[in-house]
C-alpha cells in the first residue's frame, strides 16, 4: 500500500483568484506530510486536486510512480478524510466502512473480515450497528478514517481532519492518529492550519501562503530555520523587532542582534525571536526591560516585557530563572537565535500571541 | 429524537433547537396565544373540515345500494381509470425530469439560473384554464404543432395526449421545489466521499444521493399525484368533454351536477377526497421523515 506523492507546478485559479500557484513538493512513501497554512492559502484546493476532486489548470500529479493528473477520482484509489466526516447518514458504521469494498465488488466474506479488522483498528467495533448521528464527533472521524482505509488506498489524504472537533478531543485523536500511522505506515498527506498539529504529526511540513509554497522541510527545520518571514511568524509564535541592517547585525536602538550577514547593509529589517529564546540574564545582559505582566503557565511563566525602545516582547521563562522578579521590576535578558529578514512586509504586523503549545500543557 | 444526547460527548440538542424553544417561550403572552389558537382552529375547522363532513354525509346518505350501482356505471369506471392513467404518466414524467432539473439547479452554476429557478414556479401562478388555452393554441386547429401531428394521424387535442400534457405542465413544480432544498442542505461531501471510495457517478446517485433525498422526493411525488388527480380547469378545456372518452373523475363530477345526478357526483367526489386524504397522510409522513436523520 506504499507510494509517494509527487507534485510538480500545480496551479489552479478560480476566476481571477490564483488559489494554488506553481506548487511543487514530494510527500515521501510511508511518511506523514503536512500542508500547513492559514485559511485561503490554497492547501485544501491542492489536496482536492491530488484526490481528483478538482481539476488543475496546469501541473503534474504523480501517485506511486503513476501520472494521475488526468485520471478520475475513482481511478486514483486514494483514501480521503473530510473535515466534516461526510459519513453516509443512512448507513450504519459497518455499512459505511464496507461501502468502498462493496462498490469494488469484493467478495462478501473478505468484506466482512476487512470491516471487522478496521473497526477493531479504530476502536469502533462495539458501535458497528450505530448510525452516524448516534456518534460523537471524534467517533465519526474515526469511522471516516476506517472507511477511507478499507479499500487499501495507496495514499491517505486528510483535509483538516480534526478541524470540527473541540480542543480536548482533537489532542486525543491526534495522538491516536500518530500511533495508528506508526502501525499501518500508509503515505499520508494532512492539510491543517494548526501548526501544533503539523509539528506533532508530520515527518515533513509544506508551509503554504497565498497559493505558494513558502518552505518544505522537517518540523525542526521549519521551526528552527524558517526560510521566510511568513514561516517565522506562522510556525510557532515569535516576537518581531524592527530595526536596520548595520554590519551584519540588526540594530535595534540600544542593542543589536546578530545573524544579518546575508542582508543588504542599511535596509530595514525584522528580527524574529521565539518566546522561549528570551532568557533572563545577569546584570550584564544587553537588553534591559521592565516586566509589565506575569502569567503563570505552571512551571513556566509568560512575561510581557517592555523594552527601553518601547517595543513589547513576550517571553516564556522557567519560574526558577525569575528569582522572584515580578511585575514592575527591571530585568536584563538575552535574545537567542534571532532570525533576521529584510523589509517589514504585511505579515510582520502579526503580533506575537500566547503560544498554544505551551498554554495547553 | 436525534436531538437528545445519547452518551457523554455525543451529539446534544443543537443550538438551533434551543433557540427555537426559547423563542417559542418568549414569543407572546398567554392571552394572545389563546386567541390565535382559537382563530386558527375555527378557520381550519370551518373552511376545511365542514365541507369534508358535508361530502361524507351526502355521499353516504345514498346508502350502499346507490354507492355500488354508481361504481358499476361504465362512465364512472372509465373516469377513474382515465384519472389514474393521467396521474401515473404525470408522476413518472415529473419525477424523472424533476430530479434532473433539481440536480442541475442545486449543483450547477450557469447564466440564467435564477430565471430557470423562477420559471419552474410559473405553473403555480398561472390559472389552469389559461394553461388549457395555451395547449389549444399549440395543438388545436391552426396551432403551431398541429400540422406535424395531423400529418401523422396523431390526435392530440380532445384526446388523452393533450390531457396528459396539461396535467404534467401543472405538476412540474412540486418535485423540483421539494428536492432542490434537500440537495442544497445535503451538500456534496457524501457524494465526493463515495467517489473517492471508487463509486461511479451512477452508483453514487443510486446508493447515496437518491437515498438521501428519498423522503423529499416522495413528498414531491405525492404532491404531484394529488395535483394530477384534482386537476380540472386545464383538462376541461383540452378534453372536449367527450362522455366516456375524455372524461376524468373530476369532469364526471362536474357533469353529474350539471345533469342533476347529485348523488353520483357526491359519491365520486368522496372517493377522490378519500384518495387525496391517503396521499395527504403519505405526504405528512414523508415530510416528517425528510427532516429527521439528516444531522
Amino acid at each position: 500500500m506504499a507510494g509517494s506523492i509527487e507534485i510538480q507546478g500545480l496551479t489552479k485559479s478560480f476566476g481571477s483568484f490564483r488559489a494554488v500557484d506553481d506548487v511543487s513538493f514530494v510527500a515521501e512513501d510511508g511518511k506523514v506530510t503536512a500542508l500547513l497554512g492559514p485559511s485561503g492559502s490554497g492547501k485544501s484546493t491542492a489536496l482536492r486536486m491530488i484526490a481528483g476532486l478538482e481539476r488543475p489548470d496546469s501541473g503534474r500529479i504523480t501517485i506511486a510512480g503513476e501520472d494521475q493528473t488526468q485520471t478520475s477520482v475513482q481511478e486514483r484509489r486514494v483514501g480521503f478524510v473530510f473535515q466534516h466526516y461526510a459519513l453516509f447518514r443512512h448507513m450504519t458504521v459497518h455499512q459505511n466502512v464496507e461501502f468502498g469494498l462493496r462498490v469494488r465488488k469484493e467478495d462478501k466474506d473478505d468484506r466482512r473480515a476487512r470491516v471487522l479488522e478496521l473497526l477493531e483498528l479504530v476502536h469502533m467495533a462495539p458501535f458497528a450497528e450505530r448510525y452516524p448521528d448516534q456518534l460523537s464527533g471524534g467517533q465519526r472521524q474515526r469511522v471516516a478514517l476506517a472507511r477511507a482505509l478499507a479499500p487499501r488506498p495507496k495514499v491517505l489524504l486528510l483535509d483538516e481532519p480534526f478541524g470540527a472537533l473541540d480542543a480536548k478531543v482533537r489532542r486525543d485523536l491526534r495522538q491516536w492518529l500518530d500511533e495508528l500511522h506508526r502501525e499501518i505506515g500508509v503515505t499520508s498527506l494532512l492539510v491543517t492550519h494548526d501548526q501544533e498539529e503539523a509539528l506533532e504529526l508530520a515527518n515533513q511540513i509544506v508551509v503554504m501562503h497565498e497559493g505558494k509554497v513558502e518552505q518544505v522541510g522537517s518540523p525542526s527545520e521549519v521551526y528552527d530555520h524558517p526560510a521566510t518571514p511568513f514561516v517565522a511568524g506562522f510556525v510557532g509564535s515569535s516576537n518581531v523587532l524592527r530595526g536596520q541592517v548595520v554590519g551584519g547585525e540588526v540594530h535595534l536602538g540600544s542593542f543589536a542582534l546578530p545573524g544579518a550577514d546575508h542582508l543588504e547593509e542599511g535596509k530595514p529589517a525584522a528580527a524574529f525571536i521565539r518566546p522561549h529564546d528570551v532568557r533572563v540574564a545577569g546584570e550584564d545582559g544587553d537588553v534591559k526591560a521592565v516586566i509589565e505582566r506575569v502569567a503563570s503557565l505552571g512551571w513556566l511563566s509568560r512575561l510581557t516585557l517592555r523594552l527601553e525602545s518601547g517595543e513589547v516582547l513576550v517571553a516564556h521563562v522557567p519560574n526558577e530563572d525569575l528569582h522572584g522578579a515580578t511585575e514592575g521590576d527591571r530585568i536584563a535578558v538575552d535574545l537567542r537565535n534571532p532570525k533576521a529578514f529584510l523589509a517589514p512586509e504585511h505579515e510582520l504586523e502579526r503580533e506575537t500571541e500566547a503560544s498554544p503549545d505551551v498554554a495547553a500543557r | 429524537m436525534s436531538a437528545i444526547a445519547r452518551e457523554p460527548g455525543g451529539p446534544s440538542m443543537s443550538e438551533e433547537d434551543i433557540t427555537r424553544l426559547r423563542d417559542r417561550d418568549a414569543r407572546r403572552g398567554r392571552v394572545v396565544r389563546g386567541v390565535m389558537l382559537g382563530v386558527s382552529l375555527l378557520y381550519v375547522g370551518v373552511l376545511l373540515l365542514a365541507p369534508l363532513a358535508g361530502i361524507v354525509l351526502y355521499a353516504l346518505r345514498a346508502g350502499i345500494g346507490t354507492i355500488s350501482s354508481t361504481f358499476q356505471l361504465s362512465d364512472v369506471q372509465h373516469a377513474f381509470t382515465l384519472t389514474f392513467e393521467i396521474m401515473l404518466v404525470t408522476v413518472v414524467v415529473t419525477t424523472f425530469f424533476g430530479v434532473v432539473v433539481a440536480l442541475v439547479l442545486a449543483r450547477d452554476e450557469f447564466p440564467g439560473k435564477s430565471l430557470v429557478s423562477a420559471l419552474v414556479n410559473l405553473p403555480l401562478a398561472i390559472s389552469p384554464v389559461v394553461v388549457g388555452l395555451m395547449a389549444v393554441l399549440l395543438f388545436g386547429r391552426g396551432g403551431w404543432f398541429e400540422p406535424f401531428f395531423a400529418a401523422r394521424g396523431i390526435r392530440i387535442m380532445f384526446a388523452l395526449p393533450s390531457m396528459i400534457i396539461v396535467t404534467i405542465f401543472i405538476s412540474i413544480p412540486f418535485v423540483i421545489r421539494e428536492v432542490v432544498p434537500v440537495l442544497e442542505e445535503l451538500g456534496m461531501e457524501e457524494e465526493q466521499a463515495a467517489w473517492t471510495l471508487g463509486a461511479s457517478r451512477l452508483q453514487t446517485f443510486f446508493r447515496i444521493t437518491l437515498r438521501n433525498i428519498r423522503w423529499g422526493l416522495l413528498y414531491g411525488i405525492a404532491l404531484s399525484a394529488a395535483r394530477a388527480i384534482g386537476e380540472v380547469g386545464a383538462v376541461l378545456i383540452v378534453s372536449g368533454l367527450l362522455q366516456g372518452q375524455t372524461e376524468t373523475a373530476t369532469l364526471y363530477i362536474l357533469r353529474a351536477f350539471d345533469q342533476y345526478q347529485d348523488q353520483q357526483g357526491y359519491i365520486v367526489a368522496l372517493t377522490l377526497a378519500a384518495f387525496s386524504i391517503v396521499l395527504l397522510i403519505g405526504i405528512e409522513t414523508f415530510k416528517r421523515r425528510r427532516t429527521s436523520r439528516t444531522a
